[in-house]
């Protein structure tokens, strides 16, 4: 964070990526866009003219790009009030209506979030009703959720937030630990399609009972978040559910006053409107 | 008593502080003119799976509530704002905030060097940056940045300090402007108040 960058430069970034990639970053939101180009340049070694040369001359850069772009920092049961309401209040509610039904887990990143959807699920004895459709921009880091391994020092937070979520078991009767590393049993993905998805420029692919989008639109500014909140209302189902971050809102967006409030504190809207 | 050196051209004032700051926080709060002018952005480190209770125990004594912003919610003169427990929070061009749930910076989220230093670049030398007792390093640099960009920058006391890590590490990298105790502190918003009225 010592060094600067200048607004121009981020704008050259992301028109070059836009243009030869096709990724539409422009309406990021500055801040933390900035700071992610700080950390890329600095991991790499380049500058902003190195950086626009190897985007604009090697084919696989901008798969490492994009990995380092994203934020992946995600903890299983992040908010473990906001899973106990899935589990009491939520999917009760669409099982009233439904037999099966659709979850997205819209920008998955290393599939924590996922992981915990399955355990949920399996506890309610519910697994084999539920299709999981899991999308994120990077392909590096969709590949690491399918692995559903991870380094053991991230257990500790996980398990804590389990037993706050006041799950049946033990986190750890859901992976086995070696060498430094925790990796959970395969089975809970068995109803999990993972794939990539663009969330800016990607179209409504499918419709869903349940949206999870935590934490993903805070790096977009309010007008793309707009725009994405009219894809996730497409996206779903009347009566179906969407959840958002715990410090994100709906209030600003044109498509609010189709939902409905489920949970303020939790952040979770019915759509009661097409 | 020291004579500040004031203007009426302040559009904030950012506040860090981590532990032992919650005594110091909460006497600024309560003694806070309510017309206070300028919106009032705090970043404190806090318990981090603890959603809960601190922006209410902090609320109970401050004049103005405190609230925990949402994600590209605007600023507005005399909010009083605590940045939101797990998130990094910084201020974006346009006066509102953005939260992000990025790695953690100086072992903290939310990171004071974060607020600050994007506060000092939306606001550059209309900031006022405030830094308190605390026992890392985080904020140091922030408040250099504050200082680099013009704004005004104010420790606390670090002998007043139940931990001094934090002024002492903003001292050793930028000139500080106003080293002074919470009281003091407190006197010099209420000036600051006066002068906008």
């Amino acid at each position: 964070m010592t060094q600067d960058i200048d607004i121009n430069d981020l704008k050259r970034i992301t028109e070059l990526i836009h243009s030869k990639h096709g990724y539409d970053f422009r309406n990021y939101a500055m801040s933390s866009f900035k700071r992610r180009m700080l950390r890329i340049l600095e991991i790499k070694n380049l500058t902003v003219e190195s950086l626009l040369k190897r985007l604009n001359d090697s084919p696989t850069f901008i798969n490492e790009f994009l990995d380092e772009l994203t934020v992946n920092v995600t903890e299983m049961f992040r908010d473990p009030g906001f899973w106990r309401s899935l589990r009491d209040e939520i999917i009760p509610d669409i099982l009233l209506n439904h037999k099966t039904f659709n979850i997205w887990h819209a920008g998955c990143s290393s599939g924590e979030e996922v992981l915990s959807m399955a355990i949920l699920l399996r506890e309610m004895g519910i697994h084999n009703q539920v299709s999981l459709f899991a999308t994120d921009l990077d392909l590096t880091i969709l590949e690491r959720a399918k692995a559903v391994t991870y380094p053991s020092k991230n257990i500790e937070i996980n398990e804590k937030n389990y037993i706050r979520y006041e799950g049946k078991w033990s986190l750890r009767d859901y992976c086995k630990e070696e060498n430094g590393r925790v990796t959970f049993d395969k089975g809970l993905l068995a109803n999990v399609t993972f794939r990539r998805h663009d969330l800016v420029l990607g179209e409504v692919f499918n419709k869903f009972d349940l949206i999870l989008c935590r934490n993903v639109m805070i790096y977009f500014n309010q007008a793309l978040q707009n725009e994405v909140l009219k894809k996730f209302h497409s996206s779903l189902f009347k009566y179906g559910y969407l959840a958002i971050g715990s410090k994100e809102s709906l209030i600003w967006c044109d498509v609010a006053n189709r939902f409905l409030v489920a949970n303020n504190e939790e952040k979770i809207y019915k759509k009661i409107k097409d | 008593m020291i004579g500040f050196n004031l203007n009426t051209g302040y559009k904030a004032v950012v506040i860090g502080g981590s532990a032992g700051s919650f005594q110091g926080i909460t006497k600024i709060l309560s003694q806070l003119p309510k017309t206070f002018p300028l919106p009032i952005i705090m970043c404190l480190h806090r318990l981090k799976h603890v959603r809960n209770g601190f922006v209410e125990a902090l609320s109970i004594k401050s004049v103005t509530p405190v609230v925990e912003p949402y994600d590209k919610e605007q600023i507005k003169k005399g909010g009083v704002y605590l940045a939101p427990s797990n998130y990094h929070m910084s201020v974006e061009l346009g006066n509102y905030f953005a939260m992000s749930t990025e790695e953690m910076v100086n072992n903290s989220r939310p990171a004071i060097d974060i607020t600050l230093s994007t506060a000092a670049y939306v606001y550059r030398e209309k900031l006022i940056g405030i830094l308190l007792s605390g026992a890392n390093r985080d904020g140091g640099l922030g408040m250099k940045h504050i200082k680099d960009k013009g704004g005004l920058t104010i420790v606390q006391e670090p002998a007043e300090c139940m931990i001094d890590t934090m002024p002492k590490a903003a001292l050793a990298l930028t000139k500080i402007d106003y080293v002074l105790k919470t009281d003091e502190i407190v006197k010099f918003l209420n000036e600051l108040d006066k002068l906008y009225r």
